[in-house]
């Protein structure tokens, strides 16, 4: 079975813990987006999974076998590098055979292979050249082919598509997600660009300063991000993050003090009056309203930002900034008093320490 | 490289060209009047003013290997072509020795430095901080006394001895320009650390080698001191033939001596030539373009 495991995972570089105690599970065929900004050890991870890096503690477990022993050469792991670390003084064609060399296999089966692999990525055209007679998008191409070419127990790619250009970015991401389901392994995908998390993965982990925040569906990490870190990182235009004080509850709604607004939601959460909390709100789930009410608060447009579909308003509500996504029908101008409401569905409550409440 | 485009943009006029040229003929003018010399009869080598158009003659070819030392008596051999072939086979292997061993510690220190890995490459380098003429009397000693003075194998392993620290430092630098994810991908790809030297890191170095090579053959090939202290009559290399043909009865056969220098200068030339499309990558260091 081609799975991969992390237990207690930990990389110190001197004083520098560079990957902190992590805990991960890749199980066959998943694909498992390692997301995070950088420096924060998405790198050396996957390098310790592929036997470039010895961790510092804990194990990595390959199809079930501890491999912390095994060479890189002895760990049948196939890598695409984030700056493609093509040979240069290959050709794409000897690129792609370079991985079969440690196989038996007869001559006419490895063109046979590379040929495949060529018409697969498109790179049939370009079989004589060198890398350094590519473009970009070729030479990702051939990196993500010597990858393939083999039958590895896993796949680690990084950064993939970080040196494209924003179309080719598109288009690659599709094409790589179609190869990848054909492949049935476990593969790991380090990238720090959330659009390519979010369409690429099965799940996310996501990574700050060494240590995994949350790993979960696409879908839950945006639905439900564990903490205020991870509530920030993913989604565009940023959440709001807004600190609240928390009232008395009046009849099952609970009451906050936002600087010197009151407002009032229908929340289940089991909120102590008196402490402080966070609260958090993406843009586009806020609603303008004509009426102010318990659920609202008020804020001046200090900023208008189209962005196509939809225009963004930055909002000033005292000394806090308001980000709302509203239709580009929607019009206003700046200097304009707002009324915003909150919807209790949509609003996220994080507690002192940061952590994501449980209603 | 056809599919690279010419460079139109910023070339050079006939101006600069011009001035270019001025230049490299000053350059070229000592080396382009030995070659010349070297097809002149010995009446047109002294005529005053010095004659630019004369009739060439290859006499003074033929008596490099052949002349008579007495005026009037038959020719006899020279020796000079046993002097050629000591030139080419002691620089020849002690460029190729330093070379190969040079190249290995270089991939050493680069990949696997040692504790204090600076003060070991600075320590190579004092052995060519001083000048020859300092150490000539320590060597020549150790050369006595271990039996090597005359013999092949002593002036070979003196000549590499001082090939390598200078390899060694090229090559360093060489392998440390290049991106370790690229051996990183050998070694997933099943490559053995001595497959990864030789078909990953070897081929990527071809013009470092090229430079390197060229470099220390010239300088090799045109050592003069040590091998005329350390070399007998039968491993004499050129450079001392040539410094014992000056003199005699006659004075200086000028003709002569300009024949061996242009014949000195082919070997040069042709691995110049040779290596030219390495060495021009090679000797701009980091400033390959990957
Ligand atoms: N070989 C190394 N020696 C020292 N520090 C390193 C080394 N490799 C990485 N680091 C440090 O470890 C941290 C994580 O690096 P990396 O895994 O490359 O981050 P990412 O890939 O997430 O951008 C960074 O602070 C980086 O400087
Ligand atoms: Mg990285």
């Amino acid at each position: 079975m081609s799975t991969i495991a992390l237990h207690n995972l930990t990389k110190r570089f001197g004083t520098l813990t560079a990957v902190d105690d992590i805990d991960l599970e890749v199980s066959a065929g998943e694909v498992l987006c390692l997301l995070g900004p950088s420096g924060c050890g998405k790198t050396t991870t996957l390098r310790m999974v592929a036997g470039l890096e010895t961790a510092t503690a804990g194990d990595v477990v390959i199809g079930g076998e501890r491999v912390n022993h095994l060479t890189a050469a002895q760990r049948n792991v196939a890598m695409a590098f984030q700056f493609y670390a093509l040979y240069p003084s290959l050709t794409v064609a000897d690129n792609l055979a370079y991985p079969l060399h440690a196989e038996p296999i007869a001559e006419a089966e490895r063109d046979r292979r590379v040929a495949q692999v060529a018409e697969v990525l498109e790179l049939t055209h370009v079989l004589r050249r060198l890398p350094g007679q590519l473009a970009e998008g070729e030479k990702q191409r051939v990196s993500v082919g010597r990858a393939i070419i083999r039958d590895p127990n896993c796949f680690l790619f990084d950064e993939p598509l970080s040196r494209l250009d924003v179309q080719l970015r598109e288009t690659m991401r599709g094409q790589i997600k179609e190869v990848l389901s054909n492949l049935k392994k476990a593969t790991v995908i380090v990238t720090h660009d959330q659009f390519e998390a979010l369409t690429m993965a099965d799940r996310i982990a996501v990574m700050r300063d060494g240590v995994i925040e949350q790993v979960a569906s696409p879908h839950d990490i945006f639905a439900k991000p564990s903490n205020i870190f991870v509530a920030s990182f993913i989604g565009t235009p940023q959440m709001n993050l807004i600190p609240a004080t928390i009232l008395e509850p009046t009849q099952g709604v609970s009451n906050f003090d936002i600087g010197s607004q009151h407002i009032a939601i229908a929340l289940k959460h089991r909120l102590r009056p008196g402490d402080r909390i966070t609260l958090g709100i993406r843009p586009r789930s806020f609603e303008l309203v004509a009426q102010q009410g318990p659920e609202t608060i008020l804020a001046d447009v200090d900023l208008i930002e189209p962005m196509g579909a939809e225009t963004l308003f930055h909002l000033a509500m005292q000394d806090h900034e308001l980000r709302v996504v509203v239709d580009r029908a929607r019009r206003a101008s700046v200097g304009e008093r707002l009324a915003v409401r909150f919807r209790p569905e949509h609003t996220h409550i994080f507690d002192a320490n940061q952590q994501l409440m449980q209603p | 490289m056809a599919w690279r485009k010419r460079r139109e943009i910023g070339k050079a006029g006939w101006g600069w060209t011009g001035f270019a040229g001025i230049i490299s003929f000053i350059y070229f003018f000592p080396v382009l009047w030995i070659i010349l010399t070297a097809f002149k009869s010995n009446a047109d080598v002294l005529s005053v003013p010095p004659k630019f158009l004369f009739t060439p003659t290859l006499e003074n070819f033929v008596s490099v290997f052949r002349r008579s030392y007495i005026p009037g008596q038959a020719a006899v051999d020279t020796g000079f072509d046993l002097f050629f072939f000591n030139s080419i086979y002691i620089a020849g292997t002690s460029v190729a020795l330093a070379l190969v061993i040079g190249t290995l510690a270089a991939y050493g220190f680069s990949r696997y430095p040692l504790r204090g890995n600076d003060t070991y490459m600075f320590i190579i380098l004092t052995t060519r901080m001083l000048p020859p003429i300092i150490v000539i009397i320590p060597i020549f000693l150790m050369f006595r006394l271990a039996g090597l003075s005359g013999t092949y194998t002593g002036i070979i392993a003196l000549y590499t001895a001082f090939n390598l620290p200078f390899t060694i430092w090229m090559m360093k630098s060489f392998f440390d320009e290049l991106a370790p994810d690229i051996e990183d991908a050998g070694r997933l790809d099943g490559s053995s650390e001595r497959r990864v030297f030789f078909k990953i890191c070897l081929p990527q170095v071809r013009a470092g080698l090229a430079a390197t090579a060229v470099f220390g053959l010239i300088l090799t090939w045109n050592e003069f001191l040590f091998a005329l202290l350390l070399t007998g009559i039968d491993t004499r290399t050129i450079p001392v033939a040539m410094a014992q043909t000056i003199g005699g009865d006659i004075g200086v056969r000028w003709g002569l001596l300009a024949a061996i220098e242009t014949l000195f200068l082919i070997p040069v030339i042709v691995v110049v030539f040779a290596l030219q499309k390495h060495l021009l990558r090679g000797v701009t260091f980091g400033t390959i373009k990957r």
